[in-house]
């Protein structure tokens, strides 16, 4: 599905990714560990596309396609998804019409017909169920005056509206208490399929207690340092980061 | 007449100002409208009244003695009406004819009908004006009627307010003082329908057209009533329209006054409202801007009685060489009031907006409160703002606050809505429609608000 080779990038002449290779097949979870600062988020923002980072070496092939030469939405309209570490605030722009937007925006691209208000809102309702989210917070502006939780739930449900083919989950399990990463957890878990694929980042272990992956890698200065099953990232639990170089105070 | 200045640019011309003219003010200028003026002013309505001539050649003077404001000008710094003396206006004819109105604005739905009345390059229009469904004792009639049929229906309040002072434009529109909406609206009563002011610039291949509307509006104590201004644009001459309007509110009453200039990008579009609100009144007043090569919109509002409420926001939208200029004055000359101004810009290419609002709090005007924003969204690199905002606080028990910001659509915010799949055009579009919207949210009225947003939408497609 997707297959990132010595991958290089920039940001701001600083070199952040130094070399990333990693293969992921559909149907696959893969988890990315590292430490604060290791490009575990400029990965993410590489992959989806967002402007600032210049790639200096190294592809990535996506279906077949190169990844990189695509626009953001052009990327989503493939199939990616980024759920956001900080989902961003948009004031003035309903949730539901946001959604709605982007889901027929992607739907087009897929030269699939864009749903009508109702056939929008049955299917929107249905997914704000499983995630215990209400109509009001469909109502509201994107993600303003949302606690940390209802964020991070407001990107799940994102997700499952439009139905990616690949996505990438950054720090998903920042910010929210054991509860709220429950929910999100069984949102996220709900989309797993066959045909789906998932590189998901985090820094702690505890995440994937509840997704958990099919492959572990250990990302520090911006390399892949070590790739395994499951049981490497307990490991990571009991020893840290120090053997990758990598001394965290806390 | 010396025009030797010929560029637009911001350096001041040579100076051919006899040594009496007040500094900011060139009254060279003035010669052509004063040339037209004499010539029309017998065939003015209402020439036979001495009060109408009084204001009239008071009006004619005072221009004749300022001339257009200069940028030297503090209140016209920003704004440039240089252009004017190059454009040789004359003044429009009464009968225009030839010209088709399928179908004029509204912010009524869809074969519904209400009080209208219509002016074309400032004359109007009966066959198209319509004062059915208004409530008994409601006067809706065109000025040029009522200086000749009703003069003491509208002796007591023109020229009241809005006076030449050191405002050039209204002198020239009181010298010029024709026609226009007057609308009167007796104690206790209460409009339900809103009244809509039609104003066609259509001009002349030929030349140059000028006119001076002029709106009168009496809201006497407890009525109520909801206006809405259209200003439109038909053929490509260059036009100026100096509009000056007066609104007295009376005590307890409420005049919701709502405008939207859509002219043509030839268009000249002048205009001066002047407000005064009585004792627990509110004066609710929205301009939205999109049209016209140049234009300003002043309004100037005073309190004359505690507890008053004067609203006064605006939504603005230029692109192209458009400059738009929106200069408020709120008057705080009693305490207890409250005074609330949003307005909001997108400015884009190389257009230029200015805002310039001054909140005056008089000595004694205690427990007033007065908030005014004004937000800019700059869409090119090359797009303009000045701001100017000012307090000048004069009582000690007061709450005032102003803020004005400039930026750009914000980075995080388009990349969050691209990497959902949305291109760049829709979400920069969904992105400046949701900052519009804040400014559109300021109407309290649901059917004006939603016809104002059709217009938002429309300028936004129009890219």
């Amino acid at each position: 599905m997707i297959e990132i080779k010595n991958l290089h990038a920039t940001v701001d002449g600083k070199e952040i990714l130094k070399g990333i290779n990693l293969t992921i097949r559909p149907g696959e979870v893969h988890a990315i560990m590292g430490p604060n600062g290791s490009g575990k988020s400029t990965l993410s923002y590489v992959l989806a596309g967002r402007e600032g980072y210049e790639i200096t070496k190294g592809s990535v092939e996506y279906f077949g396609q190169d990844l990189l030469a695509m626009e953001p939405e052009e990327r989503a309209g493939a199939g990616v998804f980024l759920a956001f570490q900080y989902p961003v605030e948009i004031p003035g722009v309903a949730n539901t019409t946001f959604l709605k937007s982007a889901l027929n925006a992607i739907r087009k691209q897929r030269g699939e017909q864009e749903l009508d208000a109702m056939q929008f809102l049955k299917l929107v309702r249905e997914k704000t169920k499983a995630l215990n989210m209400t109509d009001e917070m469909l109502k509201r502006a994107v993600n303003v005056g949302f606690s940390g939780g209802e964020k991070k739930r407001n990107e799940t449900l994102q997700m499952a509206v439009l139905q990616p083919k690949f996505a990438i989950l950054d720090e998903t399990d920042s910010g929210l208490d054991i509860d709220a990463l429950k929910i999100v957890a069984e949102g996220v878990n709900a989309l797993r399929s066959p045909e789906r694929a998932m590189l998901v980042i985090t820094h702690y272990q505890r995440l994937l207690d509840y997704i958990v992956p099919d492959y572990v890698h250990v990302l520090a200065h911006g390399k892949i340092q070590r790739s395994g099953g499951k049981e490497l990232a307990l490991e990571l639990e009991k020893n840290g980061y120090a053997e990758f170089g990598v001394n965290e105070a806390a | 007449m010396a025009t030797t200045t010929t560029s637009h640019g911001t350096s001041p011309g040579p100076s051919r100002a006899p040594e009496a003219a007040p500094r900011g003010f060139d009254p060279a200028t003035a010669r052509p409208f004063l040339e037209q003026f004499d010539r029309l002013k017998a065939d003015l309505p209402g020439g036979s009244l001495s009060w109408v001539r009084d204001l009239r050649d008071q009006g004619r003077a005072r221009f004749a003695q300022l001339g257009f404001p200069t940028v030297k000008n503090e209140s016209w710094r920003y704004t440039n009406l240089r252009a004017l003396d190059k454009l040789a206006f004359q003044p429009a004819v009464a009968a225009e004819t030839g010209v088709r109105f399928d179908v004029l604005p509204t912010v009524r739905a869809a074969g519904t009908s209400g009080p209208r009345l219509v002016f074309v390059d400032g004359r109007f229009r009966a066959e198209l004006s319509s004062t059915a469904g208004l409530p008994a004792g409601v006067e809706l009639l065109n000025l040029a009627d009522a200086l000749t049929h009703k003069p003491d229906l509208v002796g007591e309040h023109l020229g009241r307010l809005a006076t030449p002072d050191d405002l050039p434009l209204v002198a020239l529109n009181t010298a010029f003082l024709a026609d226009g909406p007057v609308l009167h609206v007796p104690q206790g009563v209460e409009v339900a329908e809103p009244v809509e002011l039609v104003f066609v610039s259509v001009g002349s291949d030929e030349h140059p057209t000028s006119f001076h509307p002029r709106t009168l509006i009496v809201a006497e104590d407890n009525a109520r009533v909801v206006i809405v201004e259209h200003h439109v644009g038909l053929g490509t001459g260059a036009t100026l329209s100096n509009g000056v309007g007066e609104v007295f509110v009376g005590a307890n009453a409420s005049v919701h006054h709502y405008k939207v200039q859509r002219e043509h990008t030839n268009a000249f579009h002048l205009s001066h409202t002047a407000a005064k609100v009585g004792g627990h009144g509110v004066y609710d007043n929205f301009i939205l801007t999109t049209g016209a090569k140049l234009s300003r919109n002043e309004v100037r509002s005073t309190f004359d009685g505690e507890h008053g409420d004067i609203h006064v926001s605006g939504a603005y939208m230029v692109r192209g060489d458009q400059h738009v200029d929106t200069s408020t004055f709120i008057d705080h000359a009693v305490p207890c009031c409250t005074s609330r101004e949003v307005y909001k810009g997108v400015i884009d290419d190389t257009a230029r907006a200015v805002f310039q609002g001054k909140i005056l709090v008089r000595p004694g005007a205690q427990k007033t409160d007065g908030y005014q924003q004004n937000r800019a969204l700059l869409l090119s690199e090359t797009a303009e703002i000045d701001a100017k905002p000012e307090l000048e606080i004069y009582a000690d028990d007061v709450k005032c606050s102003h803020g004005a910001t400039a930026g750009e659509l914000d980075d995080q915010q388009l990349f969050y809505l691209r990497a959902r799949g949305i291109d760049k055009e829709a979400a920069r579009g969904l992105l400046i429609g949701a900052f519009l919207a804040e400014a559109l949210d300021e109407i309290p009225e649901e059917g004006v608000r939603e016809a104002f947003q059709a217009y938002v939408s429309a300028w936004q497609n129009a890219r």
